[in-house]
């Protein structure tokens, strides 16, 4: 057992992963040489040469398509977007081959290769390092989306990402890479896609949520436990399939529900999972569905205006006070 | 041609009723005469027919809403509510007033629900005025509403909402003080036809739910329960009485034993021909009905400047309920057999159990017989309804020694008989000559029972 952060996590889960199964690669911008602008590939150059951890151009179509081509071909890639803010020129090879290569080729092909990128804001990074695009992707059939919360998870979810047969988008809260540590067993593990945690039990309300949410919740929820509000938690840890049942389960129990997410509210995961319980679960329903998301705007560069559109913790707090009123 | 359906006047003294529920739903052709709302008053449930042909095209008052007689129920018009404006409801026939605003409304971009108030499929607040003391919650609105999981969960397990304090927004009933009445017993909901209200909700110690917070500590020392229609009226009217009626009061001790043995004489072929089995009422309902001819002042009225002698025998029985009292009326009592009046009132019991008791059922009562010897009262004091000169109970008939005209000492069945009567109408001695016949009747008489 290790003491982790995040990012920590993320390199010890591809190493292992290296080391077990040596079809798997990774490719990217400064992941070789440098070991990757946050330090998520230190070291694996050397440990297992340039023909496995490979220096790409600075083109993330190229390599989105180089990944996509390797993975049809019996590799395992895991190809690092340095920010999730540049993912958008691979967008097309994500969707249109990655999502549809099994369907497109009546299950003769699969490609499992996985987009790791690091997302979010609250770390003054402005416009273009600093966006949440987990719901461009959501939408798309296919995909499969995974967003860790805790170093723990990190490291189980992304072997499982690494060893799913389809392409899987891993997206790593930067604002968590360093501050969040936690205790992250040595030995081989993994966590299961589709599966949420249930981070906490609670009588009152629950907050649905994800990524960096997670810890606006928990904190959160300490400080309403002394006016006697008890709130469970759900981290949804993989966004595309669902957990749904998980969904409806901490429904059950509490009747009322806040969902959390950094990404924009209009058309973000919130909503649907907010559709899910309506259209599941509008009898155990005992007060409105809430969502707690970032303003519908981009993310400013002034940290005061940063501060200002995303949800922090005292909104946490006022939105459940308000749901454990009603 | 639209037409504004308004709430009726259910009956003499009744000034609200209660929406009980919509038998058409907005958009429903109705036909004339055809059953369109189910309203509860106080002692009644009416179905209220539909008085024109048409489309339902507005519901005005949400189920449950309890308002004032004449207050604009709903809109029926010729085509179906396809985004046809409906004619304004008159805005005379407003309900009655309001109670005071809550204390501090959600602010309006809180929850959506107030923005969309109006549909009124599972009720909600509105901004409609409600009836005066309807309102369990004190909150604003006639109108309560219920989120799903409440409705589901007071359906599952019984429980009347509108007797539940709510201790969410603006006093909604939430789903923890659903639970919390379940855990503590549960208010059972009224059966269909709404009569009575349900087991007291008084929480037990070993009753608390989980998780509760002070809130929950600080209601379980005492609680305020709504007042149902029928505890209203029942408290209007005792209140009443009392304050108008100079009532007194006496009481007879009555040697049954005869009865008590022609009784079990004739109760085989009784149950056998009936199928149910023949009560002591019947024969109580013989000698009070002897009683009033012998003092005609006791099935009269005190009227003001004169006093009004009915000349029909229409003798209200007090029937008890789970949670109330109703006391119907057996018309033209006296053109009865035992039998006859066995089956008049084993019908009207039933109908009163069932809450299918009609306006005519509870009216023109001209004098009452309580019968609290069946719940083992020995002696008692009615209250004299209004509009009455009295109120005769029979007792339990219980075994007792008696020193006999020869100064033996016998075992009989012995029974009070109890009279409480209006003293404007009538004086003690006209009384006690009530009480001494039906004393003579019930010791002496063996009534044919065909």
């Amino acid at each position: 057992m290790s003491e982790l952060s995040l990012v920590e996590s993320v390199r010890v889960a591809l190493q292992e992963e290296m080391q077990a199964d040596p079809t798997v690669i990774v490719l990217g911008e400064d992941v070789g040489v440098h070991g990757g602008v946050f330090r998520a590939t230190d070291g694996l150059q050397k440990q297992f040469g340039e023909n496995r951890v490979i220096d790409t151009p600075l083109a993330e179509l190229g390599i989105a398509g180089v990944a996509i081509g390797a993975a049809m071909n019996g590799l395992r890639p895991v190809a690092e977007i340095q920010f999730a803010d540049y993912i958008h020129p691979a967008y097309d090879q994500i969707v249109n081959e990655a999502a549809k290569i099994r369907y497109r080729s009546n299950g003769t092909f699969s490609c499992p290769v996985v987009f790791r990128a690091p997302f979010g804001a609250g770390v003054h990074g402005g416009l273009y390092h600093s966006q949440s695009v987990e719901a461009l992707f959501f939408h798309v059939p296919g995909l499969k989306i995974v967003v860790p919360s805790t170093p723990y998870d990190c490291k189980g979810l992304l072997k499982s990402s690494i060893r799913d047969e389809d392409p899987v988008l891993f997206f790593e809260h930067k604002k968590s890479y360093r501050r969040l540590r936690g205790e992250v067993p040595d030995e081989d593990y993994v966590v299961p896609l589709g599966k949420a945690d249930l981070k906490r039990r609670g009588s009152d309300l629950s907050i649905i949520t994800y990524g960096i949410g997670v810890h606006l919740a928990l904190e959160a929820s300490e400080r309403v436990a002394g006016d006697g509000i008890d709130v469970e938690i759900l981290d949804l840890r993989t966004l595309l399939p669902l957990d749904t049942d998980a969904i409806k389960e901490t429904v059950a129990r509490t009747s009322k529900v806040l969902i959390l997410h950094e990404d924009n509210k209009t058309g973000g995961i919130g909503a649907e999972v907010a559709a899910i319980i309506a259209e599941e679960s509008f009898e155990e329903l005992d007060g409105p569905i809430m969502r707690l998301a970032a303003a519908d705007t981009h993310v400013p560069y002034a940290p005061e205006l940063e501060e200002a559109i995303l949800p922090n913790v005292d909104d946490v707090v006022a939105a459940v006070r308000r749901l454990a009123e009603y | 041609m639209a037409t504004v359906i308004k709430m009726p006047q259910l009956g003499e003294s009744v000034a609200e009723g209660t929406i009980g529920r919509w038998l058409k739903q907005v958009g429903d052709p109705v036909a004339r005469d055809e059953p369109l709302v189910e309203i509860q008053t106080d002692k009644v449930n009416a179905e209220v027919p539909s008085p024109v042909a048409g489309f339902l095209q507005q519901i005005l008052l949400p189920e449950g809403t309890t308002a004032a007689v004449k207050t604009d129920m709903a809109v029926i018009g010729d085509a179906p509510p396809s985004g046809e404006i409906a004619p304004t409801p008159t805005p005379e026939a407003a309900p009655a007033p309001a109670p005071a605003p809550a204390p501090s409304p959600p602010s309006a971009a809180t929850f959506s629900y107030d923005k969309q108030a109006g549909g009124g499929v599972v009720g909600h607040r509105g901004e409609e005025p409600a009836a005066p003391a309807a309102q369990p919650d004190g909150a604003a609105g006639g109108k309560r509403f219920y989120t799903p999981v409440v409705l589901r969960m007071a359906e599952e397990h019984g429980i009347d909402l509108a007797t539940i304090q709510g201790t969410g927004t603006m006093g909604r009933v939430t789903r923890k003080d659903v639970e919390r009445a379940i855990s503590s017993g549960g208010a059972v909901a009224p059966s269909p036809s709404g009569r009575g209200q349900g087991a007291p909700t008084t929480p037990s110690p070993s009753g608390r739910g989980q998780g509760e917070g002070a809130v929950t500590a600080e209601t379980q020392r005492s609680e305020d329960r709504a007042l149902t229609p029928m505890r209203r009226a029942i408290a209007e009217h005792m209140t009443s009485a009392r304050r108008d009626i100079p009532d007194a009061w006496s009481l007879v001790e009555i040697d049954v034993t005869r009865l008590v043995r022609y009784r079990a004489s004739v109760l085989p072929d009784f149950l056998n021909r009936e199928g149910f089995e023949l009560t002591y009422l019947p024969f109580f309902i013989k000698a009070v009905l002897a009683g009033l001819r012998a003092v005609p002042e006791l099935n009269a009225a005190w009227a003001g400047d004169h006093i009004t002698l009915h000349h029909q025998y229409n003798l209200g029985i007090a029937v008890s309920l789970q949670n109330g009292l109703i006391v119907p009326v057996l018309r033209d009592s006296d053109q009865h057999s035992i039998a006859g009046l066995a089956q008049a009132l084993r019908a009207l019991v039933q109908k009163a159990r069932g809450g299918k008791l009609s306006m005519d059922d509870l009216q023109g009562a001209t004098f009452t017989v309580n019968n609290p010897g069946s719940l083992g009262s020995i002696m008692s004091q009615p209250i004299v309804p209004v509009g009455q000169a009295g109120i005769v109970t029979m007792e339990a008939i219980v075994k007792r020694p008696v020193v006999t005209a020869d100064d033996a000492i016998a075992v009989r069945s012995i029974m009070h008989s109890c009279l409480s009567f209006d003293h404007r109408i009538l004086d003690g001695a006209q009384a006690l000559q009530f009480l001494r016949t039906i004393k003579d009747q019930l010791e002496t008489v063996e009534y044919p029972i065909y």
